[in-house]
């Protein structure tokens, strides 16, 4: 498949949004159960929406260069019921809403406990809408990756493990962003999110690696042979039809050498875990700076942009198989 | 439940490509259209078609054949497309089956497209929607037109008669009993699309033709034969 950076964009950003939240909203769990000895504070939740509202944003602009006719976009969620991308295009804006009431019920202070359970569990306003949001983002996580997980022609997207990479990746992002913003408002949290963007990354590498090794091992379902309707073992094709390009030849291609490819993906293993991991250490055993949490980010976002183009460049869409000769 | 397709006979069709341009002249110029070129008569020209026409070949040199394999939308029964097109531009029609876009409605997601296996769509880069077969549906739901034009053009197009057009489920249709007689078969069957479009195998055709048909033993119509004349006198032999 042809990597578009609009959806490239589109996906790492929202991931990186949602991750975020997920570390704010974790943050906030763990001082209520008391296991975290520091506060975040107030302003933390609220710069961290912000934040992950931008994020979010961010990607849904950039989703629009996607779209031939953004201006009949408000059509999209129309078919829910039977399309994923529907859905995403629902869950998204959801998603911003409530991440914007979440950081606005801070904004306002409204944490004094509605109902109190016991000694310590105590129900805020906050923690209402944080746990909203939180179904919320999960479920933009699923709207998302299904769109790819859920076309069967592609093989090599057509697995759970789609699914559970999208939100690994989502996770350990965001959460390392949540460790560089606790360092900048140096509230003593960095180690918290970093260990926690440790843990994330190295599911997100298991699981990449798992989809990396079974599509290496995947044989395509369809042949030249059933896609033609001719037995023969020896089928092929000497003209596509036309002697430039076409739409099937630009939307399914990557164009890029097989070394291109394989550049790209050892630099996303390079990128996206152990760099990012190395940078990210000094933060938890007390060193660290700033610049190394940014360095940190910036070489995993970076290889999740690589992440993202090559899970284009991987597919293989069966249409393949009726251009294959250019004459 | 009417389904309306094509069946395309791969051992009668020449590759022509009569079928691509009459689809082309008659889609562009009617409801479907314009069906946009880029650099159409310069370097690199590209365009939005509904059918091509590809070229196969099978076995290895000396014993190989060639079949033209013509490439369009097969309206399939169970069309992938359809349900994840998130606006509902993309719909299979009830009366007849025929897999259309609501051009006015399509956002140019692309995702159908994704979805098809056969690459059936193409996206209009001007007008910025998808496109793909309609069947000429203009023409064939024309009450106007006589019965034997209310055809899809490339039906009408081709010298060779290849393509068939009718009612697949209507067991006594042109195109049911082509498909049963002659080993119709479906592209990809492996997907289950259950495409409404069949096509019918290249076959061996041999003749067998005589020795004594190639050279003339005798002549059994006397055709040729000098008839004698005697006739009695001819105006030659009238003394003047
Ligand atoms: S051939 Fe492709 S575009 Fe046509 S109905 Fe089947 S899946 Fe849809
Ligand atoms: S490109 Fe148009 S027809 Fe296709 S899925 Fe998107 S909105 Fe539907």
């Amino acid at each position: 498949m042809h990597p578009a950076f609009s959806v490239i964009f589109l996906t790492t950003l929202i991931g990186v949004g949602q991750g975020l939240f997920l570390a704010l909203f974790t943050a906030q769990l763990y001082r209520l159960t008391g296991l975290l000895e520091h506060d975040p504070g107030t302003l933390f939740y609220q710069y961290g929406s912000l934040l992950a509202l931008c994020f979010l944003a961010l990607g849904l602009f950039s989703s629009v260069f996607h779209l031939g006719r953004p201006e009949r976009a408000w059509r999209t969620a129309s078919r829910w019921r039977s399309s994923w991308l529907s859905r995403e295009v629902i869950a998204l804006p959801l998603t911003m809403v409530t991440i914007a009431l979440y950081a606005l019920l801070h904004y306002l202070g409204l944490t004094q406990p509605l109902i109190t359970i016991g000694e310590d569990f105590s129900l805020d306003p906050t923690l209402i809408a944080g746990t909203v949001a939180t179904v919320m983002v999960f479920s933009l996580f699923i709207c998302t990756s299904m769109i790819y997980a859920a076309v069967r022609f592609i093989q090599q997207w057509h697995t759970p493990l789609t699914v559970l990479n999208f939100t690994l990746f989502g996770i350990a992002s965001g959460f390392m962003v949540a460790a560089l913003l606790a360092a900048w408002m140096e509230n003593g949290l960095v180690s918290f999110f970093g260990g926690w963007a440790v843990v994330a990354t190295t599911l997100a590498l298991f699981g990449r690696s798992a989809a990396l090794y079974r599509n290496h091992k995947l044989r395509g379902k369809s042949s030249l042979q059933s896609a033609i309707g001719v037995r023969h073992t020896i089928v092929t094709q000497k003209a596509m039809g036309f002697v430039g390009d076409s739409f099937n030849t630009r939307e399914f291609f990557h164009h890029r050498s097989p070394r291109t490819v394989t550049a790209v993906r050892n630099g996303f293993l390079l990128l996206l875990f152990p760099l990012p991991l190395l940078l990210l250490t000094p933060s938890l055993v007390g060193g660290g700076s700033l610049e190394l949490l940014l360095a940190a980010f910036g070489s995993q976002y970076l290889g999740l942009l690589a992440e993202r183009w090559y899970f284009f460049a991987e597919a293989k869409h069966p249409q393949n198989l009726y251009y294959q000769t250019r004459s | 439940m009417t389904q309306l397709a094509l069946v395309i006979d791969l051992n009668v069709c020449v590759g022509c490509h009569a079928c691509v341009t009459s689809c082309k002249e008659w889609n562009t110029s009617g409801w479907a259209g314009p069906m946009s070129d880029h650099n159409p008569y310069d370097a690199d020209p590209s365009g939005t078609f509904f059918n091509r026409v590809q070229t196969y070949e099978f076995g290895s040199y000396p014993n190989t054949e060639t079949v033209h394999f013509p490439k369009s939308c097969l309206h399939c029964e169970e069309p992938p497309c359809v349900p994840v097109c998130p606006t509902g531009a993309s719909y299979k029609r009830e009366d007849n089956g025929v897999v259309l876009v609501d051009y006015d409605k399509c956002i140019g997601c692309k995702y159908c497209s994704w979805a098809c296996p056969y690459g059936a769509r193409e996206f209009d880069e001007k007008q910025r929607v998808m496109k793909k077969c309609t069947l000429c549906i203009d023409r064939i739901s024309d009450t106007q037109l006589p019965e034997s034009e209310r055809k899809p053009a490339c039906v009408l197009a081709c010298p060779t008669s290849a393509r068939l057009f009718g009612d697949v489920h209507d067991p006594d249709s042109e195109v049911s009993v082509a498909i049963r007689e002659q080993g119709g078969y479906p592209l990809m069957p492996e997907w289950g699309t259950n495409p409404g479009n069949h096509y019918l195998p290249r076959r061996k055709i041999r003749l067998h033709i005589h020795e004594d048909e190639l050279v003339r033993v005798n002549n059994p119509l006397q055709k040729e034969e000098i008839v004698p004349i005697d006739s009695g006198d001819t105006i030659d032999d009238v003394a003047w």
